[in-house]
Formats: C-alpha cells, structure tokens, sequence
C-alpha cells in the first residue's frame, strides 16, 4: 500500500500532536485537520476536536462532513476560545503566508503598511496564540514567496522575538510542508530541516526555502503505518478532500 | 417597561459622522446587515468601525463611509478575504488598527467594565504595537514584575447587532450556536441597538430556547428592529444560512466600479423591503 504525498503530509502533522494531552486542538486546513483527528485516533486520544464552529465532538468526524457528526462532548463558541487559548490548554496549527527562520509568521499584509501591495486576512489570533501555547505552522506549498529572510509583518512571534512575558509560553515546534518537516533546533533556535519527505532531496528544499536552512542531520519523513493510511483512507477522508490541498 | 420597538431606518438616523461604533456578528455571521444597509441609506461617515469583520466592513468600506477600522481580520470565512475592504485599503483610502482578536476582546472587556485598559499578553514580540504607537505596556506590581500590553479600552459610541428574537423592550435571544461577542459589544457603547429576525411578546421568549440563550437584557439596548432576514446575506441560524451564491456575487461585484455600480443599482438603491425584493428576484433568475 504506497501512501500519497498528502497522506505523508498528514501523518507528518499528526506526530506534532502527540504529546498534546488533553487541549484543545485547532487545525487551520485540511491536512492538519486530517493530522489532528487521525492522532485523536492513535497516539493522541485526549484531544479535544470542534465541528469547525462552537461545538466540541466526542468522535472525529470525516473531512467534509462535520455537520453529520453523531456526538457532542461540549461547547467552545469563540468567546471560549479566546479564553482558553490564554490559559494555554489549546494547541494550533496554523497557516503562514511568510515566516521566516525564527518563525516569525505573517498572514496580514504584503507591502507598505499605509497602503498595503497586498491586503491578506489580518493577524487573526497568530500573536496571542504564539505567546500562549504551542502553536506549529503548515504550508502547502513549500516556496520561496512563503520562506522569507524577513516577513514584512510579524503576526506570529518567531524565536528571537520571545523574550520576557512574550517568551513564557512561547513554544513554536514545528513547520510541516507539502516537501518536508522544519524545526527550530539549528543554530541559535533557527529553521532546521529535520526531515523530507519520501521522494524529495534536501537539495530540492534549499532551493525553494528563501534563506539557509540547517541541513546537518536530515532524516526522511516515515510513511504512514497500514493502520493509519486504513484510517485515512476508510474513516477519515473518505472524499479525498485531501488532495485539495496536497495533489496525490 | 419601555417599548423601544422602531425602524431600522430611525436607527440609522441616531448615528452620527465621526462616531465610533461596534458592529456584532463574527466574519460573515449574524451581521446586522439590515442596519448596515440603513446606513447607506443616510449621509452618515468618518465612522471608526470596531468589527470581528466581515461584510460589514466590506460594504461600508466600498461606499466611502469608513475612516478607520479597528478588528483582528476582516473575512467573508467561505471566500478567505472581503474584496471591497481589500481594495479600499490597496488604494490607501482606510486607515486600520489591526490588533489580536484576543486584544479586541480586552479592549471590550474593558470597556464594558468602564476600565481604561485590561492587561494581555497577546500582542507581545509581535508588530502589532509598532502598528499603534499609541499602545503601552504596564508591569504587574506583584512580584513576577511581568511587562505585559495594555489594552485600551474600545469605547463605543453606538453597537449594532442582530439576534434571532426579541422582545419590544430589548431583551434578545439567539438560537444559534455562538454568541459572538455581541452582549459585550453592547455593554461597550453607550447605546446599544438591536435588530431581529423577529419580534416576540416576552412570554414567547422561551418557546424558542433555554433561559441561557438569552444573551441581552433590556438594559444594554436602547432600540429593537425586525428585520426577518436582516442579517443577509451573512448566516442567521436556524432561520437562515449564508446565502453563499449572493456573496459570491457581492465578492465578485468588487473587480471594477461599474460593477459594483450595477449590484448597488440592483440591490442597494432602495430601501430594505426592496432589497430583500431583489434578493428574491435574483434567487428565482439563478434558480
């Protein structure tokens, strides 16, 4: 049974989750999304998962078809989330239109402040829940535009910005791409490859990661077991909504 | 008790240019978009708009009445990004204070409390303050000595905000499944006005939901309109969902002027009965 890239992609977001406990967990995208319910499934069974909206799910329910989902196990209207994010039982992935290597993350804008080249979402919750809990990114498609040597805008606080009260539960682990798995545990807390995926060279993720990454000790990233590609494929994503986001 | 029960267009008529006002809702949902219209409707502008935005901004945004913007984003959530807001900022027309949502809940919360400002830690090591030199931080005087941002309080002069039911007195019930923000966001401003899908007698109130989906009392709202459907095209459940083909043509309308000039001749140039009209009519067309 070969697993596809974005059956890589979601195993891959589903170890960040391992040893989350029992928080809220809040994936932005379908491949974390996917990552999130398939640990909830295996190694991380006291996740707490929503419906998208204000309601905590008892079981993952399969992408695509969160309104059909049997059970409710709470309710986390935004108002909640906002206030368990500060008290840390939360654990987000989110996405990021830059970051650069000490994970300085950007999703408001592109250019010039007063008249922005390129209007995005705004900061959204990336500076709150960066001080606040552990909080990894996901990019679906790993290029030079995302990783930049500067961000023009820090939504999400990278590693050299976390000092004093904004460093006391700072905690940015990860950075999962449709290529490869990034830390931060090269020199002086900056961007390393730790591992790429099946089928794409170190080489490959240099070129297309806008400054020098820490390629020291890269591993590849491990494939999904029997087990977790039958969840995937049989529970969990039964449309293949996954291959919007990562194709095959 | 008062009967506070008035048109959407007798609430519009209290705003005033200048002011700062807090719209409820969350990105494209429960928007009192009947009154966000009524707006239109009147030559009110300069407004300082505080939002967990979507259409809202949007549309004020496109007819010029906006001065500044105060949210954490700015999102129609099934289309990523409003494209009027977008563009009125790429032409460098709005000014913006863009804060953590987490810091738009504080500068509420603070608000509310007739505080000056609540202590946060969201915003730290980010931009955010360099974007607003007119935030501060404040030390905890207890022994930790933490350094931590000082949220402002957001003092609103007016919130307008839409729930399922209500009664003629201003006490408000949603039956969806999120509050939002829209209790606090009353308990900010110095006049809170309500729209409705519908009005009830108060006895009927708790036909419709548990005590606890009553989310306003009478005391935060100065003033109640019905507007079934007033908060379209952004969702109102269970009375009614996005109606996603629409805001697909709204987003749409913003590629040029002329077409935004031809949806506001169609949608936007009378009143709210006319609208809703309208909505009708292009929903049969489209089938």
């Amino acid at each position: 049974m070969d697993a596809t890239r974005a059956e890589v992609c979601a195993t891959a977001c589903a170890d960040s989750w391992d040893d989350a406990g029992e928080v809220l967990a809040s994936p932005f995208g379908l491949i974390p999304a996917l990552g999130a319910r398939l640990a909830r499934l295996t190694t991380a069974p006291d996740l707490l998962l929503t419906d998208g909206e204000a309601v905590l799910l008892a079981e993952p329910p399969p992408l695509g078809r969160e309104s059909e989902a049997a059970t409710a196990e709470g309710w986390m209207p935004y108002r909640r989330v906002l206030d368990l994010l500060a008290g840390g039982r939360r654990r987000v992935m989110m996405g990021a239109t830059q970051i650069d290597r000490h994970g300085n993350q950007n999703i408001s804008r592109i250019g010039p402040w007063e008249r922005p080249k390129v209007q995005l979402i705004g900061v959204r919750g990336a500076p709150g829940n960066s001080v606040n809990h552990v909080t990894n990114y996901w990019v679906p498609k790993h290029g030079v535009r995302t990783f930049v040597e500067r961000v023009d805008l820090v939504c999400g606080v990278g590693h050299d910005r976390a000092t004093g009260a904004a460093g006391r539960f700072h905690d940015v682990r990860v950075v999962v791409t449709d290529l490869a798995v990034l830390d931060f545990a090269g020199p002086d807390r900056t961007m390393r490859l730790r591992s790429v995926h099946p089928g794409v060279t170190v080489r490959e993720v240099q070129e297309r990661t806008g400054f020098e990454l820490d390629t020291s000790a890269v591993a590849e990233t491990r494939l999904p077991s029997a087990e977790e590609l039958a969840l995937i494929r049989g529970r969990l994503d039964p449309d293949g909504l996954r291959y919007r986001e990562v194709p095959a | 008790m008062r009967d506070k029960l008035v048109s959407p267009d007798e609430i519009a008529g209290r705003l005033r240019s200048g002011m700062t006002i807090g719209i409820g809702g969350w990105g494209s949902r429960r928007k009192p978009m009947a009154l966000v219209r009524a707006i239109l409707r009147t030559e009110v502008r300069d407004l300082t708009l505080v939002s967990y935005g979507g259409p809202d901004v949007g549309l004020l945004a496109a007819a010029g009445r906006l001065r500044k913007v105060v949210h954490g984003f700015v999102s129609l959530d099934s289309i990523p990004l409003d494209p009027h807001f977008r563009a009125a900022r790429q032409r460098g027309e709005l000014a913006v204070a863009e804060y953590d949502e987490g810091m738009v809940l504080a500068g509420l919360r603070a608000a509310a409390a007739r505080l000056p400002f609540l202590p946060t830690r969201a915003g730290l090591g980010s931009d955010v303050p360099a974007l607003d030199p007119e935030l501060r931080t404040v030390r905890s005087p207890y022994p930790d000595g933490e350094e931590l941002l000082a949220m402002p309080a957001l003092r609103l002069d007016a919130a307008l905000v839409h729930l399922n039911r209500a009664d003629r007195h201003g006490n408000a019930q949603y039956l969806g499944p999120d509050p939002y923000f829209d209790d606090l966001m009353c308990a900010a401003a110095d006049h809170g006005y309500l729209s409705c899908e519908r009005v009830v007698p108060t006895e009927e109130l708790l036909r419709g939901g548990p005590v606890q989906s009553l989310l306003l009392d009478r005391t935060h709202v100065d003033a109640v309109a019905e507007t079934p459907r007033g908060a379209h095209f952004t969702s109102c459940t269970p009375d009614h969902e996005r109606d996603e083909a629409f805001q697909r043509r709204y987003a749409a309308a913003a590629a040029d002027a002329a077409s935004w000039q031809a949806f506001h001749d169609e949608f936007l140039a009378g009143d709210e009965r006319s609208y809703q009209a309208a909505v009708d009519a292009a929903r049969e067309v489209n089938g």
